[in-house]
């Protein structure tokens, strides 16, 4: 089935210089593991593709049902450097569940 | 009560403030806010510790002082923390072979020592619990981490000793719930935003503190907003790099152990924090000058309106090139379509209109200066239907850049003073 991240996952993002992050949440429980099997860094990677010019990190925290991700070099060089409307990566959260995931599982949205 | 008022490039305000006058360089608002708030906190006695203090702690007290004595009050006892402040020991602290090298990207400091506008060291807790301890009511502190606002009175109150990891790990996970204000209660909510209530009247988040370091997230009743699992995990994971460790001066706590539970109506508990032993480290935040910055936005209405923003940028280019101004970077985004998401944002069938925004940033000023001359031209000389230029000419704005070091805890030593008006 198919759907937007949008539909399983809430978000938050924000600065440290020139890397953004994004806290990744599962709206329910049943949802992390297929977030944690799906929303990979290198998938990050390529959606953010021309935004990202560094790596991507990922880190799992399942007790808040949550992935953290570091987009280095997403932000035009950080802070008041930066050039872009979001140097903050605001809205780098909301871009990320745009994401759209076609998984084998069912479950319900 | 905690106040946060220092962001990364506030330190280099306050101290060029501090440089023009050796009184000022600390939040003028604190100062007024303090004013307001002080007759009730001294009549609930609720103490009150902030970083607004800036470059200049020792000025926001007498600042503090003069008030209170024009106004009759004594026997108010205010600590200040500094020490932190070592822009002045650069050079010093090089000769002893302390060399302050970017932590993130390894480059010398010697790179832009000639530039450096403010460097201060973050310290934590500990001078905020001596000033606590030596009975100020007020705590003024010059750079010091958020959190520390927020786990000092734990410690304060509790008598946690400094080598109780998980306590003192529990304290910043409970201060780093709080250091943006409403954002853990309803602020920037993603998950169901239209679902906040009361938006207009949002109360800002409480920890409730245990002394087995068991927390509680709460907010006043009567205010707007909400306190529920996901707001509070929406600001656990703002702002974070890896969440098992959470470097702070006094320990590094583990956001992977965090156990969330839902109490009641706007009560959440926190708890089951691990937390590990401190670095030998302080982080260092520096700043320096870097150039320039000017932005440029003009609104173009229907038909055609992002050909014509696009037209508009093409010519202005041009003209700039014309020129032979030099830009370290040149961006165009397109408000209204894609500055957000770029690429990845759809474009909708229909563009009613667009504002097209024009960045431009170099090393001088001057060029910085002429771009915005080249811009007001265009209403008159460029594609048709545009407006939105009333604000006159986009002035240059120096860039203020960051520099992270880390120094060893045992180069600087934090200043504790505490008077009485």
């Amino acid at each position: 089935m198919r759907f937007r991240l949008l539909a399983i996952c809430h978000a938050r993002s924000g600065d440290k210089g020139d890397v953004g992050n994004i806290g990744l949440i599962a709206r329910k429980a049943e949802y992390f593991p297929i977030m944690k099997k799906y929303v990979t860094a290198d998938l990050v990677r390529k959606h953010f593709e021309g935004i990202c010019r560094g790596k991507v990190e990922r880190f799992e925290l399942p007790n808040l049902w949550a992935l953290n991700f570091l987009l280095h070099g997403v932000l035009g060089g950080g802070g008041t450097k930066s050039l872009k409307n979001d140097s903050q990566g605001k809205t780098l959260s909301s871009a990320l569940l745009r994401m759209e995931l076609d998984i084998q599982e069912r479950i319900t949205l | 009560m905690m106040m946060d008022f220092l962001a990364e490039v506030t330190m280099s305000i306050m101290q060029k403030q501090k440089r023009r006058n050796p009184e000022l360089g600390y939040a003028r608002d604190l100062v007024q806010i303090i004013e307001q708030i002080l007759p009730t906190c001294l009549e609930k006695n609720i103490k009150i510790i902030t970083n607004g203090g800036g470059a200049n702690p020792g000025g926001c007290r007498d600042e503090l002082f003069r008030w209170a004595r024009k106004k009759g009050i004594t026997g108010l006892k205010v600590g200040t923390v500094s020490g932190d402040d070592i822009l002045d020991r650069i050079d010093g602290l090089s000769e002893q072979g302390i060399h302050l090298d970017n932590m993130d990207t390894g480059e010398p400091l010697e790179k832009i020592s000639h530039k450096v506008l403010s460097a201060n060291v973050y310290f934590g807790a500990s001078s905020i619990v001596e000033a606590l301890r030596e009975g100020a009511q007020i705590v003024i502190t010059g750079r010091t981490t958020d959190t520390a606002l927020t786990y000092a009175p734990m410690i304060f109150e509790f008598g946690w000793s400094w080598d109780d990891w998980n306590k003192l790990a529990a304290g910043v996970v409970g201060g780093h719930i709080l250091e943006c204000g409403a954002q853990a209660s309803g602020g920037n909510f993603s998950a169901q935003w239209e679902a906040v209530p009361d938006l207009a009247h949002i109360g800002f988040p409480i920890a409730e503190a245990y002394p087995d370091g068991e927390i509680v997230i709460t907010k006043h009743e009567g205010t707007g907003g909400m306190v529920t699992v996901q707001t509070v995990k929406e600001q656990l994971v703002y702002e974070i790099g890896d969440p098992a460790n959470y470097i702070t001066p006094e320990c590094i706590a583990d956001f992977t152990s965090i156990e969330l539970e839902q109490l009641g109506n706007n009560r959440v508990k926190v708890s089951g924090v691990k937390g590990k032993p401190a670095t030998s480290f302080y982080k260092v935040s520096m700043s320096y000058r870097d150039g320039y910055t000017a932005v440029a936005t003009l609104t173009y209405a229907w038909p055609d309106a992002l050909e014509k923003a696009q037209a508009a940028d093409r010519i202005l280019r041009t003209r700039l090139s014309d020129l032979g101004l030099e830009f370290e970077e040149i961006r165009t985004e397109y408000l209204g379509l894609n500055s957000c998401h770029g690429p990845i944002a759809e474009m909708p069938e229909i563009i009613n209109e667009v504002v097209l925004r024009i960045a431009v940033r170099s090393k001088d000023h001057d060029s910085a200066e002429r771009f915005g001359k080249e811009v007001a031209p265009l209403i008159l000389t460029g594609p048709p239907g545009v407006t939105g230029f009333a604000g006159g000419r986009p002035k240059p704005s120096e860039v203020i850049a960051y520099w992270p070091a880390l120094i060893a805890k045992n180069a600087v030593t934090p200043e504790v003073v505490v008077e009485e008006v």
